[in-house]
């Protein structure tokens, strides 16, 4: 396929990474936040192409990871009425909750159904007028444009049994977090494509600055990848600290700013609590006040009880960067993508299923 | 969930105010809304996530880049033996 297939050459690859090796002098820790590069990362083995002073640690970026506890309850205790239809991407079912998952809310009858865009969960709320359809709307940056949009739509159309259940995270505060943090062992970040696709990168400038570390954003193929931790590695060696754009096929400074606007329009800005991370400040969205008839949480008054993670699960420090999930002793054990623990072991873009997929030959069961 | 696929636009059709897509990824095709690129047109890529088209490829910066890695590519190889010229996969897309 045009612009994926040309960025997986293999002999180019190992030019980048031999390049890369030639500029190194010292060991650096650099972090991809977004689980989809984890994933392109573990596999195609580019950590294992790098030299080993070049260390990858893997960040929060997997929005069916950070979607709170209390908030997959809400989502089961939805689903679990006989008067609603839940909708969701299909990642979330086997998401565990304190004490079930909605997979297991299907396989009892409920009504859970998979989408592949919010614009089919509004063909459902058209077709089923009786049903009251919740959408689950988790997602960083990258949904949000979408989920508003969705939203937008049911109110013009007057879709009285069309509401959301929003999960929206923001990258940006998170990076703060973990820059803030005194653990934090990161020195430079690859920031996400498809995020910046929409918001630009004018916020990460701030952050480069403000803690003078380089970021720089990347695509999400091997040779995209290798190109983004070859700019970081001269950024680092230099002694530079800037904002740089590898993904200039799909990113440009001010993102997409018809994306940015409905965004705007439908969402504000709210403390969000992540799972494994704790509440970050002005870390999410919500729906505008404006848009309460669709809000999920405000049409079915639901409670936001704070619940306990199970505690042989360390996906709280794997999500901050700080172990990884080859560390955990659960790891292919107890923890499997059929049996999770953890919701990083769960979704396409967590570290632990990276790691499950592609690295669990390393361990010794 | 973050992760946009590149696809070609095929034919744009007008329903309900918005514009939609058939876009095609490799063998399948899909609709996408064009809502956020409403300069996308049919012969174009665009980057597509939950449904919705998020850019429209920049098709010169994609050739740029991936001359720049290939002429990396070639000067490595110098001196191991002829390089195999791959398709850039620029041009007018």
């Amino acid at each position: 396929m045009k612009y994926i297939d040309e960025y997986r050459d293999a002999r180019l690859a190992r030019t980048l990474a031999a390049e890369i090796a030639r500029q190194v002098t010292r060991p650096w820790v650099l972090m991809e936040i977004c689980g989809g590069q984890t994933h392109t990362l573990m596999r195609y083995g580019i950590d294992e192409l790098l030299p080993a002073r070049i260390e990858l640690v893997h960040g929060p970026g997997c929005p069916v990871c950070v979607t709170a506890l209390e908030t997959i309850d809400q989502a089961i205790q939805l689903a679990s009425r006989p008067d609603v239809t839940l909708v969701s991407y299909g990642d979330m079912l086997r998401v565990p909750g304190s004490h079930s998952d909605l997979f297991q809310v299907k396989a009892g009858g409920g009504d859970v159904r998979v989408v592949y865009s919010p614009v089919d969960a509004l063909k459902v709320a058209r077709k089923h007028p009786e049903r009251h359809v919740v959408f689950f709307a988790i997602g960083f940056e990258t949904t949000a444009p979408a989920n508003a949009m969705a939203v937008w739509q049911a109110r013009r159309e007057g879709l009285t049994n069309f509401s959301m259940l929003v999960s929206q995270v923001l990258v940006p505060p998170a990076i703060r977090l973990l820059l803030g943090s005194p653990a934090t062992r990161v020195q430079g970040f690859i920031a996400p494509g498809h995020v910046c696709t929409v918001m630009g990168y004018r916020e990460y400038e701030e952050l480069s600055r403000e803690f003078r570390v380089p970021i720089v954003v990347g695509g999400f193929e091997p040779l995209d990848l290798l190109e983004a931790i070859s700019m970081l590695v001269a950024q680092l060696e230099a002694g530079r600290a800037e904002v740089e754009n590898q993904y200039v096929r799909s990113v440009c400074y001010a993102g997409n700013l018809p994306a940015q606007r409905i965004m705007a329009e439908v969402f504000e800005v709210c403390d969000r609590k992540w799972r494994g991370v704790g509440s970050i400040p002005a870390s999410g969205l919500r729906l505008r006040p404006e848009f309460a008839g669709h809000d999920a949480e405000k049409v079915f008054e639901l409670s936001d009880v704070a619940v306990d993670e199970p505690p042989e699960c360390i996906s709280a420090q794997v999500l901050q960067g700080l172990k990884k999930p080859l560390d955990c002793p659960a790891f292919a054990r107890t923890c499997t993508p059929e049996n999770p623990l953890g919701a990083p072991m769960v979704s396409a873009e967590g570290a632990c299923a990276a790691y499950y997929q592609y690295r669990r030959h390393t361990v010794k069961v | 969930m973050c992760l946009a696929v590149p696809g070609k636009i095929l034919e744009v059709e007008e329903r309900d105010g918005s514009r939609i897509a058939r876009v095609q990824f490799g063998g399948i095709t899909r609709p996408a809304y064009l809502e956020f690129v409403p300069n996308a047109a049919v012969g174009d890529y665009v980057m597509v996530d939950v449904g919705f088209a998020l850019s429209r490829v920049n098709a010169e910066e994609a050739a740029r880049t991936y001359e720049l890695l290939e002429e990396m590519g070639l000067l490595e190889s110098e001196g191991l033996g002829p390089a195999s010229r791959t398709d850039p996969g620029g041009g007018a897309a």
